[in-house]
C-alpha cells in the first residue's frame, strides 16, 4: 500500500477514543487528549504518569496508579482495605445508593473512593492516601471519612507524616448528614495530627471541590496542587448560576488559587514525588526539637 | 403587610378567609350564622391539628425558611443581655451574614455566633440573606479563639441556606475559611452549644455547627445539600425537592436518630413564628441546661469528649 493511502486509512480508522472529559479514566487503547486533542497511545500515557507528552495536560489518575507513582517501590501496605460504605439512610432517589455502590465497585475494582496505607516516600515513613474519582465522584461518605480519620490517627500512633492526594465532588449526599459530619470528623483528626507536630502534605488533584476541599484537604502544612486542577468550594456552574456573572479566566484552577494565596505550589506530576520527598525532608529536618507544650 | 402563606397551609387559609366573611355577615345582622361559625372554627382547628402535627420534611423546610420565623438577632436580643458585637475578620472586612458577640446568658458570660438573615429586603441584601463569605467564617474563627482564650462558653445559632457560592468568595478561599473553622471548633477547650433555629445549609452551617450539644428546633433542618440542589443533581429537576427532602434525613428527628443532635425543642402548632415567645423560653431552657452540664468541666476533657463524639459519627461495614 502506498504510504499516502496508509495515512488515509489510518485517519479513517475507528479508534476507541475516550477523553478525560467523560470523567472516566480511559480504558481504550487510544486516548484523545482533552486539551490538545492529540491521539495518544494509552501505554505511553500510563508510562508517562498520565501527562500528555504534547501539551502537558494532566489526565485524571486513579488511586492505584497514584500510589504506584508516589510510594517508594514495594513500600505500600494498604490499611482498612475492607472498610466499606453501607446504606444507612436506605437512600433511593433516581437510583438506589446500593446500586451506585455496586456499580462503582465493579467499575473501579475498589471497595471505596480512597485507598490508604503505610508507605515510604523518599525514605520517609508516611501514611499515604489517594482518592479515586471513578468511585461515585470520590465523594466523602462515612467510609471515606473513617479511612481519612484513621489515616491521621495511624500516623500519630506510628509517628509518620501524612500525604493525601485528593480528588472529590464533595460530601456524598446519599449518606446525608452522616457525610456532612465527616467534614468535621476528618478536620478534627487533621487538627490532632497538627497538635502532635507531625507533617501533613496534601496534593489537590483535578477536581477537588465541596466538602473535601472545605475540610481536611486544605488543612495541610503544605498544600500542593496539580497543574490545571479545578479546586474550589462551589462548583463553577453553581457560581455562574448564582452570581449571573461570567467567570474570570482560569477561575478555580490550581494556578488561579496560587495567585490568590491559597496553595503553596503548583507541581507538575513528573516532579511530584521528588517535591513531596523534599518537603518531607524539611518538615522532619528541623534542628530544634519539634514540640514543647501544645 | 400580606401574610406569608406556605403552600401546604392554603386549605387552612381559605377556610380562615371564609370564616372572616361569615363573621362580618353575622355582625352585619345575621345572628343565625353563629352555629355555622362555630362549626367552621372547629373544622379549622381540626385541620390545623392534622396538617401541622405531621409535616413532611419538605413542609418543614418551608417552615424553617418562613420569613417571619425568629432569627439569630431575635434570640440574641431576647435571651442575652449586655451584648457587645464584635466586627470584622482583621483581614478583609466585616461580613454581616454572621454575627459575633460577647453576651450574657442568665448571668453567664458567653461568646455568641450565628448566621444572620435579615428581616427586610434591605437588611437581607446587607446580610447577603445569611450566606457568609470567607471573612464571615474568619470572624467566627476569631471569636472561637477569643472564647477559648478567656474560658467563655460558645453558643451558636444556625440559620443559613449555605456558604455563598460567589466569585469573590472562591477567590478569598471559602473552602479554606470553612475548614479552619472546623479545625478550630473541633478542639476548642470551652463548652460549645449549638442551636439549629432555621436552615442548616451544608458546610456553611457546619463551620459553626457542631460541638458538645446540638439542640434542634422541631422544624429546623440541617442537611448535607439543599433539597433543591439534590433534586437538580439526581433528577435534573429542582422542582422535585420534596422527594429529595424525604431522602436526605435532614429533619430534627432524623438528626437525633442518627446520633448527631441531642434534643428537639418543640415548636408551637404551625411553627415558631406563631408564638415566638414560647420558643424563646424553650430554647433558653435547653441552653441553660446544656451550659449547666458543661460549664465547670475541664477544657481539655471537653475537647477530648467532643472528638470522641465526632469519632462515633458514621456507619460503615468492616470486612476482609
Amino acid at each position: 500500500m502506498p504510504i499516502n493511502d496508509w495515512f488515509k486509512a489510518r485517519e479513517n480508522r475507528k479508534y476507541t477514543v475516550t477523553s478525560s472529559a467523560s470523567g472516566d479514566l480511559p480504558d481504550g487503547v487510544w486516548v484523545k487528549c482533552a486539551s490538545c486533542k492529540h491521539t495518544l497511545y494509552q501505554g505511553d500515557l500510563a508510562r508517562g504518569a498520565w501527562v500528555c507528552p504534547h501539551c502537558a495536560h494532566h489526565f485524571e489518575m486513579n488511586a492505584p496508579d497514584r500510589v504506584a507513582l508516589l510510594a517508594d517501590d514495594g513500600s505500600f501496605e494498604e490499611t482498612d482495605a475492607g472498610l466499606t460504605s453501607v446504606d444507612p439512610l436506605r437512600f433511593n432517589a433516581a437510583k438506589p445508593y446500593t446500586e451506585s455502590l455496586a456499580k462503582a465497585r465493579e467499575k473501579s475494582g475498589l471497595t471505596e473512593a480512597i485507598i490508604t496505607g503505610r508507605a515510604a516516600i523518599g525514605g520517609h515513613p508516611v501514611v499515604l492516601g489517594a482518592m479515586d474519582f471513578r468511585f461515585i465522584g470520590a465523594s466523602m461518605g462515612s467510609a471515606v471519612g473513617e479511612k481519612v480519620t484513621r489515616a491521621f490517627e495511624l500516623a500519630e500512633a506510628e509517628q509518620r507524616a501524612v500525604v493525601l492526594v485528593t480528588a472529590s465532588g464533595g460530601a456524598r449526599m446519599q449518606e446525608g448528614m452522616l457525610s456532612l459530619m465527616q467534614m468535621a470528623k476528618t478536620s478534627a483528626a487533621a487538627e490532632r495530627l497538627a497538635r502532635a507536630r507531625l507533617p501533613y502534605v496534601s496534593v489537590l488533584a483535578n477536581p477537588t471541590t465541596g466538602g473535601v476541599t472545605a475540610s481536611f484537604a486544605v488543612l495541610a502544612d503544605v498544600v500542593l496542587a496539580e497543574p490545571g486542577a479545578l479546586v474550589g468550594f462551589a462548583g463553577p456552574r453553581l457560581v455562574e448560576q448564582t452570581t449571573r456573572q461570567s467567570l474570570p479566566k482560569g477561575f478555580q484552577t490550581a494556578e488561579f488559587l496560587m495567585e490568590h494565596g491559597m496553595v503553596d505550589a503548583v507541581v507538575p506530576r513528573p516532579d511530584l514525588t521528588v517535591t513531596l520527598a523534599t518537603v518531607l525532608d524539611y518538615l522532619t529536618g528541623g534542628c530544634v526539637a519539634a514540640g514543647g507544650a501544645s | 403587610m400580606a401574610r406569608h402563606v406556605m403552600d401546604f397551609e392554603r386549605p387552612i387559609i381559605e377556610l380562615e378567609e371564609k370564616l372572616a366573611e361569615l363573621k362580618r355577615l353575622e355582625i352585619a345582622g345575621m345572628p343565625e350564622l353563629a352555629s355555622e361559625i362555630e362549626g367552621l372554627e372547629a373544622e379549622i382547628e381540626r385541620l390545623r391539628q392534622t396538617l401541622y402535627a405531621a409535616l413532611s420534611p419538605w413542609e418543614k423546610v418551608q417552615v424553617a425558611r418562613h420569613p417571619e420565623r425568629p432569627k439569630t438577632q431575635d434570640y440574641l436580643e431576647m435571651l442575652f443581655t449586655d451584648v457587645v458585637e464584635l466586627h470584622g475578620d482583621r483581614h478583609h472586612g466585616d461580613d454581616e451574614a454572621i454575627v459575633a458577640a460577647l453576651a450574657t446568658f442568665d448571668g453567664r458570660r458567653c461568646v455568641v455566633l450565628g448566621h444572620r438573615k435579615g428581616k427586610t429586603t434591605k437588611e437581607n441584601i446587607r446580610r447577603n440573606f445569611g450566606s457568609p463569605h470567607p471573612e464571615g467564617f474568619r470572624k467566627a474563627q476569631r471569636a472561637m479563639k477569643l472564647a477559648e482564650k478567656f474560658g467563655l462558653p460558645l453558643v451558636t445559632f444556625l440559620d443559613t441556606a449555605g456558604a455563598y457560592p460567589g466569585i469573590e468568595a472562591e477567590e478569598r478561599g471559602q473552602a479554606w475559611a470553612i475548614a479552619e473553622c472546623l479545625a478550630t471548633l473541633s478542639d476548642l477547650a470551652v463548652p460549645v452549644v449549638v442551636v439549629g433555629i432555621g436552615e442548616g445549609g451544608s458546610g456553611g452551617a457546619l463551620a459553626i455547627g457542631f460541638g458538645d450539644r446540638l439542640i434542634m428546633l422541631e422544624n429546623a433542618y440541617y442537611s448535607v445539600i439543599s433539597p433543591e440542589m439534590c433534586a437538580l443533581i439526581l433528577h435534573k429537576d429542582a422542582s422535585r425537592a420534596a422527594e429529595s427532602a424525604s431522602c436526605l434525613a435532614m429533619t430534627a428527628d432524623d438528626l437525633v436518630r442518627l446520633g448527631i443532635a441531642d434534643e428537639v425543642v418543640k415548636e408551637p402548632l404551625g411553627g415558631a413564628h406563631r408564638e415566638p415567645e414560647v420558643v424563646f423560653a424553650r430554647v433558653a431552657e435547653a441552653i441553660s441546661r446544656a451550659l449547666t452540664e458543661l460549664c465547670g468541666s475541664d477544657g481539655a476533657a471537653l475537647a477530648e469528649k467532643r472528638y470522641a463524639r465526632l469519632r462515633a459519627i458514621g456507619v460503615v461495614a468492616e470486612g476482609e
